[in-house]
């Protein structure tokens, strides 16, 4: 029970750092980062809660087939948007990494 | 560093209003799950119970590719439309000289490159009786493939894109041609015939695989490839570059 809740409680703390920084962050580098982290922290709940001690019952494999699947379709979502992002950086007047460097410079001005 | 933190200590008013807010909502999930005691009751049984029917020994196995078939299908079919998307996007920004690569990187790629195919192909015929699979000699496949593109083998150009095409879509064809034959027999949309089913899955997670690798290998080199025959034979293509260029 101890390593289900210590696999449970990491993958929680994973899905918040990454939810933070998804909503904090206006750079889509670290939006796509973020929401990787916060599916792994996901597929590790999902894992844990399918674990049970050697001898104590079946594995359920439910679980397991799901995040199999859900790491290969993260992993192919994550190639995509990072496409597309280089594409907005590519196409648009604004470049993003300079947007946020401006953001930043007027904040720490203004205060 | 010294910017990063910098940068965390100037957090706004929403920003730290948030920060509270992600913290209650760790603290409740974390006392949620800590709540959770016992077995859960899962699907455990249900599925050991079919596994004889299932045609494979794996239960993940037979999980993904007989009980839940219909949702590996569509799975499949995101990874083929995050391809078509990413190849109407860009083209591959290939290098246009070929660099030199160093002959340790060439003598490594030698020697790994059909390893990592048969590994593939090993792991794809384990999935009916232990954990491997489709997906997993996929993924193999496709860090093969990511090896070849890396060291810019001169051969990857002149493959014609025809058959790269015919990869890519492999898997997903052969899942909904097989579909497809069991909803003539059966009259279920993936509903094996008796009898069939082991050898069955084994062809789906034959083709899946191939165009998973594939997928995960195109993916990387982010963008269609350069071919000309391709864009003759599409007006759309075409079009497309035109208004772009």
């Amino acid at each position: 029970m101890i390593t289900t809740l210590l696999y449970s409680l990491t993958g929680l703390i994973l899905f918040a750092m990454g939810l933070f920084t998804l909503i904090v962050h206006s750079h889509p580098l670290r939006k796509i980062l973020a929401v990787n982290v916060m599916s792994t922290g996901v597929f590790l709940i999902l894992v844990a809660t399918a674990y049970t001690p050697l001898g104590q019952g079946e594995i359920d494999p439910v679980p397991h087939a799901m995040v199999l699947t859900g790491i290969v379709v993260s992993v192919s979502i994550t190639a995509l948007a990072l496409i597309l992002a280089c594409r907005v950086q590519e196409t648009s007047n604004l470049d993003l990494l300079e947007k946020s460097k401006q953001s930043k410079a007027r904040k720490e001005s203004g205060a | 560093m010294r910017r990063t933190r910098n940068r965390h200590k100037r957090l706004d008013g929403f920003q730290r209003l948030f920060l509270l807010l992600v913290i209650c909502l760790t603290a409740l999930l974390g006392a949620i799950l800590c709540t959770i005691h016992g077995p859960t009751p899962g699907l455990a049984d249900a599925v050991a119970q079919f596994q004889e029917q299932s045609g494979v020994e794996s239960p993940v196995t037979a999980v993904l590719l007989n009980f839940r078939g219909y949702d590996t299908l569509l799975e499949v079919m995101v990874l083929l439309l995050a391809v078509i998307g990413a190849w109407s996007l860009t083209e591959a920004p290939f290098p246009d000289q070929i660099t030199e690569i160093s002959p340790v990187q060439m003598g490594a790629v030698r020697l790994l490159a059909p390893v990592m195919c048969l590994v593939a192909a090993y792991l794809v015929w384990q999935g009916s009786h232990l954990a491997g699979g489709a997906f997993q000699g996929g993924a193999i496949l496709g860090a093969a493939g990511v090896l070849l593109l890396v060291s810019e083998l001169p051969w990857l150009r002149s493959t014609p894109v025809f058959s790269l095409r015919i990869g890519l879509v492999l898997g997903p064809l052969v899942f909904v041609g097989t579909a497809l034959f069991c909803l003539f027999f059966t009259g279920d949309l993936l509903g094996y015939p008796e009898g069939t089913a082991g050898w069955l899955i084994l062809l789906i997670e034959t083709a899946c695989a191939l165009s998973i690798g594939l997928t995960l290998a195109s993916l990387f080199a982010g963008g269609r490839p350069e071919d000309e025959v391709v864009l003759e034979h599409k007006p759309v293509d075409q079009s497309f570059n035109g208004e772009r260029s």
